[in-house]
Order: C-alpha cells, then sequence, then structure tokens
C-alpha cells in the first residue's frame, strides 16, 4: 500500500518537474540570442554577413565584426554601412510547438483511421451480423452500426460512465454527419 | 440606433417581452426530429436539427436544463392564480418556471433580438444590489477577455507550424528537424552574403536523395518532392475536415457575419470545429495553395470565444449577448492574424458585426490588447516584432506620385470586381454540378495544379507572406535579392545617406525579376479564383495582398526607372533631381496591395489602419486612403458587393443587408402575406378553441408563429405565439396536468371564461404569449418597415389595418421583395 502511494507520488513530483521545466524553458531559459551584421560591398572588399553570440550592448560593428576586413582609418566608413541587429528567438517554443502539433495531427489521423476501419471491423467481430439495424439513411455512410451501442446498451449493464461516453461519441458521429451532408452533398451551406 | 432602440422598448413593450419565429413557408419549419437529445454540455452539441424534418419528439425536455427564470414571468400577478382554475395557492409550474425548450433557437433559424434584448434586462432586474454588479462586472471582464489569450496563443502556434511545414517542403534541418529553414541557419557562420539562405545544416531533398544541390537530376528531385508535399499536405487537409468538421471549410467570415446578425448554425463556432479548422489550416496554407490563414483565424477566435461563453450562464443562455463577445472575438481574430489590435476592431466594426454598440468597441479593444499582448510573448516573427512586413524605409512621397496611387485603386477596383464574379460563377458551378461531388479529388487537382506551376518560379515557390515582404522591402546596399539587382551606380561616393540609394537603372536581376513577377501576376490572379471556397480552410487576404503587392512593384520599378532616364520632363522636374531618392517602389507595392484588398472586400477604414499598423509606415496614410477610396468607387460601379456579402447571397443566408437602402415606393399591404388568392391567415382565438383544434391548426401549416385574436369576427390582435412554445406547452400540459384533454379549452386570457362544470379544465397559455408585437399599418411604406426590421433585429412583423388584423410580414419575405426588385431570383433566399 505504501508503495503504491510512494509511486504515485513520484509520478506526481515527476509531472510537476517536467512543467515546471517547461515553463522555466518557454520563458527564461532555452532563448537564444545573436547579434547579425551585415556588410554591403565596399571598395574591393566583398559583402559579407557575420553572426556573434553577443548581448544587446556589444551589438555593435566592432565587437561582432571579426576578422576586421580594411585596415586602420577605413574602419569607420566600412562600419558605418554595415547594419547591425540584435536577434532573439526561443527555440524551446518552436520545439515545443511543433512536437505538439504533430502529436495532435498523428492522434485525429490514428482516431480518424479507427472510426473508419476498424471500429467497424471490431463491431461486426463482436456482435456478428445478425443483430446489428442498418439505418436507412446511411448508404455509403461510415457508421452502417449506428445501432449497435443502442443494442449493446440493452443487453449488457455497463458503468454509466462507459455508456454516457458511447452515447456522446454517437451524438457527436450523428452531427458530423448531418454536417457533411449539408455541406459536401447537398451543398447548402459553405458552397 | 441602439438609443433608439431602447427607447422603444421602454415606451411600448414594458417589461416583459416574448417573440417569436416568423412563418416559413419552405426550408426550416419548426419542428425537430426523434434525434432530438439534451444538452449537457455545450450548445452547440445539442438539438440534432433535421432542415426539413416534420416530427416532433419533445420526450427529452425533461434533460434540458430549465432556463434562468428572468423574462417570463407575468407582470401581473394573475399568474399566481394556478394553472387550472384553482386556488391561488397552488404552484404554477408552467408560468413561473418556463419549460425547458420554451425560448430557445432551432438550428438554421434566426434568433429575435428584441425578445433576447428583454430577458437581459430582466435579467437585470434580478440582480438588484451593487456587490454583486460588481462582482458580475469583473468576471464579465475577464471572461470578455479570457477569449483573447487562447486565440493568441494558437495564433502564434499556427505560425510556426505553418512556416515551418512550408520549410519541409524544400528541405530538412539536420541539427533538430522542427527548425525551419531561417532558424537552422540561425546560428551558423557559413552563411555568405550573396547566398545568405544556405548553410549545412539545412539540406534539400535533392541534397539528401541525390547527394548534390546542382544538376538537372537534383532539380527534378526537388520538383517531384515538393510537389508529393503539396499533396500530402493538401490530402491531409480535405480527408480532417471531411471526417471531423465539415464546417470547418471555407474562409467562415460569410457565416460569422450571418451569425452575428441573428442567425443560428450549430456547430460552426463548436470544439470540434475549432480543433480541426487549427489542424487543417496549418496544412492547407503549407501546401502551396494560393490561400491565406486571417480569415479562418477569425473563425477560430470566434469559436473559443464561443466555448469560453458556455462557462458563464449570462452568455450561454442569452443569444444576444452572445454575439456581444462573438465581435470582440471577430477583432481579437483579426488582431492576431495581422498584429493590428485597433484595426482589428475597426474590421470587426465595418465588416463582421451587425450590432455594435459603443461598450462593444471598448470591449473588443482591450481583447485584441490581451490578444496582441499574448502573440508578443510567443514571437512567432521573432525579434518581438508584432508587425508582419516590417517596412523600415521613410523616404518622403510627392504629390505628383498620387496618379500612380490612383491608377493602382482602379486597377486593384477592377480586379476585386472581376474577383468577385469570377469566384461566385466557379462557387455557383461548384454547388449545382458535378464538380462539387467529388471534394477531394478537386483539393488535389488544384493543389497539384498550383504546385506543378508555381515551382519554377521562385516568386510563387515561396509562400504569400514571404513574396509579400520581399515586395515591400525598399532596396539597399543590403539587399541582394534578384529584385534588387541594379546596376551600380557609376561614382561610388555619390550613394545617399547611410545606405538608401539613389534611383539606378536596372539591371540584369532586375529584369529577370521583372518578368517572373508579371507571370506570378497572372498565375495568382487566376489560381485565386479557384482555390477560394474550396473545402479546405482558405482565407483571402494575403493572396489579395500579394496581387496588389506584385503589380504595384510592378509599377513602382516602371515609375522609377522612368525618373531615372527622364529627369528633365515637366513632372519630374524640381523634385526628382539626379542622384536623388525620388521613387520608392515598396511603397508602390503597398499601396497595391491594399487596392487590391479593398476592391475585393470593400473594406475602407479598417484596410488603412490595417495596413498601416501591418507595415509601421504612417507617413504614407495619405496614398493608402487615395487608393483604397478610388478602388471601392471603381468597384462599386461594377457590383455593390464585396466578397463576403457575395457569398453571404449564394448561400441563400437570411442577412437583411445595412447598408444597403431601399429604394422602392412600395407599401407594406404589399409584401404581407396572405397575398390575394392565399388561403386566410391561420389565427388563433383567445379563448374559444379547443386544444385539439388548436393542435390541428398548428398540423396544417408550416408557420413557426401564430398571431392570436379576440374573435374571428372582430380579428382585434391580442398578441402572437411561437409554435416550438405552444407545441411543447400542449404536450407538457397533456403529460403533467391534470385534466387536459384534447376537448379543453386553451385560453390565452387572464382569467378563463366561466365553463360548465362539468368541463375539462382549461389550459392556460397567457405566460408564453408575447403580448406586444410590433404592429403597422397596410399602408406603412416599405423602407420604414425595412428600417424598422434592421434596426430592431424584428423576424416578423404583424399588418393592421383600421386596428384590424390583416397579415403578417416577415423577415423572409423582405429578403424576397428586395431580391425581386434587383431583379435576383427570391426563391435564392434558402433559410429563414
Amino acid at each position: 500500500n505504501s508503495y503504491f502511494f510512494e509511486t504515485n507520488a513520484n509520478n506526481t513530483a515527476t509531472i510537476t518537474n517536467l512543467l515546471k521545466c517547461f515553463l522555466l524553458c518557454w520563458l527564461y531559459l532555452c532563448k537564444d540570442i545573436r547579434c547579425k551584421c551585415i556588410c554591403p560591398p565596399y571598395r574591393d572588399v566583398e559583402g559579407q554577413i557575420y553572426k556573434q553570440n553577443v548581448s544587446l550592448k556589444d551589438c555593435n560593428c566592432l565587437h561582432v565584426v571579426e576578422p576586421m576586413p580594411v585596415d586602420g582609418k577605413d574602419v569607420e566608413a566600412y562600419c558605418l554601412r554595415c547594419e547591425c541587429k540584435y536577434e532573439e528567438r526561443s527555440s524551446g517554443t518552436i520545439k515545443v510547438t511543433i512536437i505538439m502539433y504533430l502529436s495532435i495531427l498523428g492522434l485525429l489521423l490514428l482516431y480518424m483511421v479507427y472510426l473508419t476501419l476498424l471500429e467497424p471491423m471490431l463491431k461486426r467481430r463482436l456482435f456478428g451480423h445478425s443483430q446489428l439495424i442498418q439505418s436507412d439513411d446511411d448508404i455509403g455512410d461510415q457508421q452502417p452500426f449506428a445501432n449497435a451501442h443502442n443494442v449493446l446498451s440493452r443487453s449488457h449493464s455497463r458503468p454509466n460512465m462507459l455508456n454516457k461516453v458511447e452515447h456522446a461519441q454517437q451524438r457527436w458521429r450523428r452531427q458530423v454527419q448531418e454536417q457533411r451532408k449539408s455541406v459536401f452533398d447537398r451543398h447548402v451551406v459553405l458552397s | 440606433t441602439f438609443f433608439f432602440f431602447t427607447q422603444l422598448n421602454g415606451r411600448f413593450l414594458g417589461g416583459k417581452v416574448r417573440f417569436s419565429f416568423m412563418e416559413n413557408p419552405g426550408y426550416c419549419s419548426g419542428s425537430f426530429d426523434g434525434l432530438h437529445h439534451p444538452s449537457d454540455d455545450d450548445d452547440d452539441d445539442d438539438e440534432m436539427v433535421d432542415i426539413a424534418g416534420a416530427t416532433l419528439d419533445f420526450s427529452t425536455t425533461d434533460d434540458v436544463p430549465p432556463l434562468s427564470s428572468g423574462g417570463y414571468d407575468e407582470y401581473s400577478s394573475s399568474s399566481r392564480a394556478g394553472m387550472n382554475g384553482g386556488g391561488p395557492k397552488k404552484l404554477v409550474d408552467l408560468l413561473e418556471d418556463p419549460l425547458p425548450g420554451v425560448g430557445t433557437y432551432e438550428d438554421f433559424n434566426t434568433i429575435d433580438w428584441v425578445r433576447e434584448k428583454s430577458k437581459d434586462r430582466d435579467r437585470h432586474r434580478e440582480v438588484p444590489d451593487t456587490k454583486t454588479c460588481f462582482f458580475l462586472f469583473c468576471v464579465l471582464l475577464l471572461a470578455l477577455n479570457a477569449p483573447s489569450s487562447p486565440p493568441g496563443a494558437l495564433a502564434g502556434g499556427i505560425d510556426i507550424a505553418a512556416h515551418w511545414l512550408t520549410d519541409l517542403k524544400g528541405g530538412v534541418c539536420l541539427i533538430g528537424f522542427w527548425f525551419n529553414h531561417e532558424h537552422c541557419c540561425w546560428t551558423s557562420n557559413e552563411t555568405t552574403f550573396q547566398e545568405r539562405d544556405r548553410c549545412p545544416q539545412w539540406q534539400s531533398w535533392a541534397e539528401l536523395i541525390v547527394g548534390n544541390s546542382e544538376g538537372a537530376f537534383a532539380y527534378i528531385v526537388n520538383y517531384l518532392m515538393y510537389i508529393f508535399w503539396a499533396l500530402l499536405f493538401a490530402f491531409l487537409a480535405v480527408i480532417l475536415v471531411r471526417a471531423f468538421a465539415p464546417y470547418a471549410c471555407g474562409s467562415g467570415i460569410p457565416e460569422i457575419k450571418t451569425i452575428l446578425s441573428g442567425f443560428i448554425i450549430r456547430g460552426y463556432l463548436g470544439k470540434w470545429t475549432l480543433i480541426t479548422k487549427t489542424i487543417t489550416l496549418v496544412l492547407a496554407v503549407s501546401s502551396g495553395l494560393s490561400l491565406g490563414k486571417e480569415g479562418p483565424l477569425v473563425h477560430v477566435a470566434c469559436c473559443c470565444a464561443n466555448i469560453l461563453c458556455h462557462l458563464f450562464t449570462k452568455y450561454r443562455k442569452n443569444e444576444a449577448k452572445r454575439r456581444e463577445v462573438l465581435s470582440a472575438a471577430a477583432a481579437v481574430g483579426v488582431s492576431v492574424a495581422f498584429g493590428a489590435p485597433i484595426g482589428g476592431v475597426l474590421f470587426s466594426l465595418e465588416e463582421v458585426s451587425y450590432y455594435f454598440p459603443l461598450k462593444t468597441l471598448w470591449r473588443s479593444f482591450f481583447a485584441a490588447l490581451v490578444a496582441a499582448f499574448t502573440l508578443r510573448s510567443i514571437n512567432p516573427f521573432g525579434n518581438s516584432r508584432l508587425v508582419l512586413f516590417y517596412v523600415e524605409f521613410h523616404a518622403p512621397w510627392h504629390l505628383i506620385e498620387l496618379a500612380p496611387f490612383i491608377l493602382l485603386g482602379i486597377f486593384g477596383g477592377l480586379w476585386g470586381a472581376l474577383f468577385i464574379r469570377a469566384n461566385i460563377a466557379w462557387c455557383r458551378r461548384r454547388k449545382t454540378t458535378r464538380l462539387g461531388h467529388y471534394p477531394v479529388i478537386e483539393v488535389l487537382v488544384v493543389a497539384a495544379l498550383t504546385a506543378l506551376i508555381a515551382y519554377p518560379n521562385s516568386y510563387t515557390r515561396m509562400s504569400g507572406s514571404e513574396l509579400i515582404s520581399e515586395l515591400f522591402n525598399d532596396c539597399s546596399l543590403l539587399d541582394s535579392s534578384q529584385l534588387c539587382g541594379y546596376k551600380q551606380p557609376v561614382n561610388v561616393s555619390e550613394t545617399g545617406v547611410g545606405n538608401s540609394l539613389a534611383d539606378r537603372p536596372a539591371g540584369e536581376g532586375l529584369y529577370t525579376a521583372l518578368w517572373q513577377l508579371a507571370l506570378a501576376l497572372i498565375f495568382k490572379m487566376l489560381i485565386t479564383v479557384i482555390t477560394f471556397g474550396m473545402k479546405v480552410p482558405s482565407g483571402l487576404f494575403i493572396p489579395s495582398m500579394a496581387v496588389g503587392a506584385i503589380a504595384g512593384r510592378l509599377l513602382g520599378v516602371g515609375m522609377e526607372q522612368l525618373a531615372y532616364y527622364n529627369h528633365d520632363w515637366l513632372i519630374f522636374r524640381g523634385w526628382c533631381s539626379p542622384g536623388a531618392d525620388c521613387i520608392t517602389p515598396g511603397l508602390y507595392a503597398m499601396v497595391g496591395a491594399a487596392a487590391c484588398l479593398g476592391g475585393v472586400t470593400r473594406m475602407t477604414v479598417s484596410l488603412v489602419v490595417i495596413m498601416f499598423e501591418l507595415t509601421g509606415g504612417l507617413e504614407y496614410i495619405v496614398p493608402l486612403m487615395a487608393a483604397t477610396m478610388t478602388s471601392k468607387w471603381v468597384a462599386d460601379a461594377f457590383g455593390r458587393e464585396g466578397i463576403y456579402e457575395a457569398h453571404i447571397r449564394l448561400n441563400g443566408y437570411p442577412f437583411l443587408e445595412a447598408k444597403e437602402e431601399f429604394e422602392h415606393s412600395s407599401l407594406a399591404v404589399d409584401v404581407m402575406r396572405p397575398r390575394r388568392g392565399d388561403p386566410a391567415l391561420a389565427v388563433l382565438t383567445q379563448d374559444s378553441m379547443t386544444v385539439e383544434e388548436v393542435e390541428t391548426v398548428v398540423d396544417s401549416t408550416h408557420y413557426s408563429g401564430f398571431p392570436v385574436v379576440v374573435s374571428q369576427e372582430s380579428q382585434r390582435l391580442v398578441g402572437f405565439v411561437l409554435r416550438r412554445d405552444l407545441l411543447i406547452s400542449i404536450d407538457n400540459a397533456r403529460k403533467r396536468q391534470d385534466g387536459v384533454v384534447s376537448t379543453s379549452q386553451v385560453v390565452f386570457t387572464e382569467h378563463a371564461p366561466t365553463q360548465p362544470p362539468e368541463a375539462p379544465p382549461p389550459l392556460r397559455l397567457r405566460g408564453i404569449m408575447d403580448l406586444s408585437p410590433f404592429t403597422v399599418t397596410d399602408h406603412t411604406p416599405m423602407d420604414i418597415t425595412v428600417d424598422i426590421f434592421r434596426k430592431l433585429g424584428l423576424r416578423q412583423c404583424l399588418v393592421t389595418h383600421n386596428g384590424r388584423l390583416l397579415g403578417i410580414i416577415t423577415k423572409k419575405d423582405i429578403l424576397k421583395h428586395m431580391a425581386q426588385i434587383a431583379n435576383r431570383d427570391p426563391d435564392s433566399i434558402l433559410f429563414n
């Protein structure tokens, strides 16, 4: 029993640590800075771009442009043409955003595959063909076994939460079907 | 109008108003089928409505939570007299606690603004003390501005993901696959001045697959990979939209305009639509299709606001209050799309909202501010900039240059009018012919076509925002792009201050860039016509601005070269001497972008504000205004509607245009129903009909409301009652109350008439009747009637003659009448 509580406490501690780390990373750490100087062609010196990891107060031509391509008296004229910009970015934000986006996209694709391919197969295997009732308006539609859940709920006694979830899911699928009919088939809304 | 509205309310309506639906001879009868399920969580996934359904099922009304008790109590105390003519002590559940379902609306129907406003006022009366007022005010403030940071965060995420996916078509970053091209080369020191985009950490697909990046074979590999990725993204976008939320396709702004004017589309602003639209928007933009993400971001922001409204009873129950929040959310959407908070507020005011009282103005402003702050903290553009196309030049412009600016305005107006006609014709073809049966294939074909033609031209290969940034950029010595390929000046020391350059003759690079841009212009003009309106989230702002920017830049370079070679012409003499920097082609691109966008959407003030917030160029307000006004005038000469109104009309939404003027001399009697030859108006009498007779009248017609008169002979008006409320009440009474049978009297008066002792108890329905319906006389001119409908948001209005009820005018009748006058098909109005 105590072991169970310990692991639970450990888990919550890890999660809070991760969250703290993520927040810190987003706000303070994982920030990259750079100073980028673009120097155009000058006399016989070619144009060049210099980048260095300096802070805002050091972001000028003298600190960043190394090695200086012109001699002493021309340095000022050369530096006058150079444009130095201080930039910062948060690579942590970018990483987290892209990974979150890809995971949500992956989840949606998996769910779609499940809804269109796997669920009918599972239902067919669980119930057999005889018990299922085809609804009338589902020609070529994705849920030919819309009443499967009704059959299921009548035959077994399941906990209420699961029933609710199934119920909500069925309702949602009917809504999407209606939307699909009005948008894609009848072109009534959103031509 | 708001002031007038409240005055009118105060004087005529008293405290309690109940309004009803209008009649609907066609679609959307007042019924819903057996799939009606209670709303236990969101409003958007309850009440499945079949558009042409005919059956009623009220068995589930028990589960719908009761409405807030505000607006349904009778003013007089006689409501407590009891239901069945019994003693005053009897609890009157029908009149005190309104039945669940009474006062709600069905899908694809219009709300009644007056009823919602009075509901809200009654709710305010229930909350008298100031402490709760203050608390509510704070909660309200939080509620109104809570919608703005989720859209800000979402917009930042969408930007980052879209940039990454767009660059993924070209190659991949080796140091971390999540970096796009620019961020991959951020720290590398191997970038050179001429090829500042190359670095060894970023490998194109040809380099990865084949090994080298030059040569014909590498080009072909890159080309094929580009097309592959474009097709993959487009395919994923359209199948996700089809599978999860078909309402997520298109721009969303026409539908949001209609929703804000009072229409109801259930599920349009729901959570699945939000998730799907966010994910597929990124995919659609990255697939290289000629579309932008600003319109869809407005939809996303409104979804966030709608979902957050469900946490607060005040906004969940009252449709009119909810629309105030949605107006603010539309402002937030544009604000995070462009980084233009003030422009967003003005956009909401000018384009999207229908009723925009002043308190919504400051709330939208605050919401846009919070959203802009959230966006800045995410920093998607780098350098903590909110501005998308930051313009760093401040070169002055001369008055003579107004002539080419006006020319750009004319071009923008012409293109706008042409684009709207072409796009509507294409969308109509998609709606009516077999083209509309294959949405997935259509998207794939268009994506393939776009990728095929866009890749060879470097200006169409880059994304719309990149193209616009490059076109807005003024060339200096620091640039090495093709567009800045001028010949070097003869005498190096004669260059201007700092790095701004005098006008120079065009060099090789610039000539190449010019004809590539001309081809890009033609391509973009044609491809956007067939792209906008497809079954993926698609916006219109960036493609229109791109077309305008290309045209502007071409004209600007032309002017620059003209000024360089002809210094002694009259128009250039005096202000453009040799060696001076007179013409800034970047400015012409800006003005062109504004002109084209204005020509398509017909925005004026909001467009100018958005443009100078986008670019930071406050000196250029006058040229922007000149071009925008010219483009609006020219485009209006060809057709009065912008693209969004044209789509509203194409879909047949019941949108009463607030900007049009009704200039016909018809009277109310010409538009009302029943016309001569129609069956007589279906009315109910106040105390001489039985339940069975009422049910017969209701079942034999499709009307969604019935006037109640004193008697069939006198036809003096008592009130108006909703079909939906009637049926709910009768059904409930049959089940719950003792003794109500088919032969019971239906009584709309305060006191039931005396009954013989063995008669069944009467059914009192005064509580659901609207006691103060709006009426006009039969000789009221139609322009006043239309004005009343617009300003008050009515759904129907009764017509009387000499005090007796003559007929009814509904919003749909008005829309049909206006369509007939404009020689359009009146049957194109589909909804109520």
